[in-house]
């Protein structure tokens, strides 16, 4: 048994009794997936909302709206039923700036990516028809986040903070 | 005209070196000034890192790590993002404080606007080396600060230049004081366009 670890911009799958973890999640959303009847298990650790600030980059597990899609076409190709995939999501905080003055570059669009973000995923995932089961997100604060196919419990890890098990 | 970073030659990448040797020199000596004691360092590392690698780089995505980052506007487009660790930021708070700050937990305003002070003088030390170099206007924008894991901290800069390319110039330094040896990391991020700039400015476009 081990954990697969999913990199930033990177998504990864997984089956009993290996588990998934992708690290320190910022302003980035770390998306898990599970068909509870098959017990394949996903991770993707976005960026960025979408592809469209990007057009023609070769990774798209980069970005929200096609590292989801991606995700699933997967873990379907390793027998997951679409209609039985739920979702838990993690991150999307603001590390940065909470009191940030209007800069003159626009500076306070990047303090919010987090928030960005994590409306782009729960929007994606509104779209696609799989629920959202739990989340811990926006905050100001980093996390590690951990997904076990096997009990499909999101493990979340922070500084000076207590567990979570969600 | 390099595209994205993975298209700058070895020669290029030389030159940035170059920056950031000067850079760092400037800023030993500025946090010498701003400490009252002698600060020496040896010669940085420059490099250039995968996203996924710089974390790694600075003790590991979950390390708890002193962030100061730092807007550039003006001719160039950029972040420069310092990763402290907590010796680092001890021995600065301990340093300009007379105190004992030993803990995350007895970080308060006072010690934040210090490092946040830090931050500034180095920055602007770099900032100063390429403007210097190149003849670039280059304004740099009031330090945040935040104390949090590494991989987290990064994730800002790294979304925000996450369509430039998969790399980071990198710039690892040892300040020794007289009692104690620590290190610090720099990190430039920068649009194509402004590295391009910088570049044609060298006279090496």
């Amino acid at each position: 048994m081990g954990a697969v670890i999913v990199g930033i911009s990177d998504l990864k799958l997984a089956k009993p009794p290996d588990t998934l973890v992708t690290y320190a999640l910022g302003s980035c959303v770390g998306i898990c997936m599970l068909d509870p009847m098959t017990r394949v298990g996903g991770l993707a650790h976005i960026m960025l909302p979408t592809i469209k600030v990007s057009p023609g980059d070769t990774n798209t597990m980069k970005f929200a709206d096609t590292a989801i899609p991606d995700l699933v076409r997967r873990m379907e190709m390793q027998g997951a039923f679409r209609g039985h995939l739920t979702a838990k999501i993690a991150g999307g905080a603001q590390m940065f700036g909470s009191a940030s003055p209007a800069s003159s570059n626009g500076a306070n669009d990047i303090w919010q990516i987090g928030q960005r973000n994590v409306a782009a995923v729960i929007a994606i995932l509104q779209a696609m028809n799989i629920p959202i089961v739990a989340k811990d997100v926006l905050q100001n604060y980093g996390r590690t986040v951990l997904f076990d196919p096997a009990t499909g419990i999101m493990t979340v890890k922070s500084l000076n903070k207590t567990i979570q098990e969600l | 005209m390099n595209a994205r970073y993975e298209d700058l030659s070895a020669f290029h990448m030389d030159v940035l070196r170059e920056i950031g040797n000067i850079g760092a020199g400037n800023a030993a000596t500025a946090l010498s000034v701003m400490l009252g004691q002698p600060i020496d360092m040896t010669l940085p590392k420059v490099n250039l890192l995968e996203f996924n690698d710089v974390a790694d780089a600075v003790g590991g995505p979950e390390a708890l790590t002193y962030g100061v980052l730092l807007n550039l506007h003006g001719d160039i487009d950029g972040m420069i993002m310092f990763l402290l660790n907590r010796d680092f930021a001890h021995l600065i708070l301990n340093i300009l404080m007379g105190g004992a700050y030993e803990s995350f937990d007895e970080m308060d305003e006072l010690a934040l606007s210090a490092i946040q002070e830090v931050g500034n003088i180095l920055a602007a030390a770099y900032v100063k080396s390429i403007a210097e170099l190149t003849g670039l206007f280059i304004n740099v924008s009031v330090p945040q600060v935040s104390i949090d894991m590494a991989g987290a901290l990064l994730s800002v800069p790294i979304i925000k230049f996450g369509t430039v390319g998969d790399k980071v110039l990198f710039i690892e330094e040892n300040f020794q004081s007289p009692t104690q040896s620590v290190m610090s990391h720099m990190i430039l991020f920068a649009e194509m366009k402004s590295l391009n700039l910088m570049l044609s400015k060298l006279g090496l476009a």
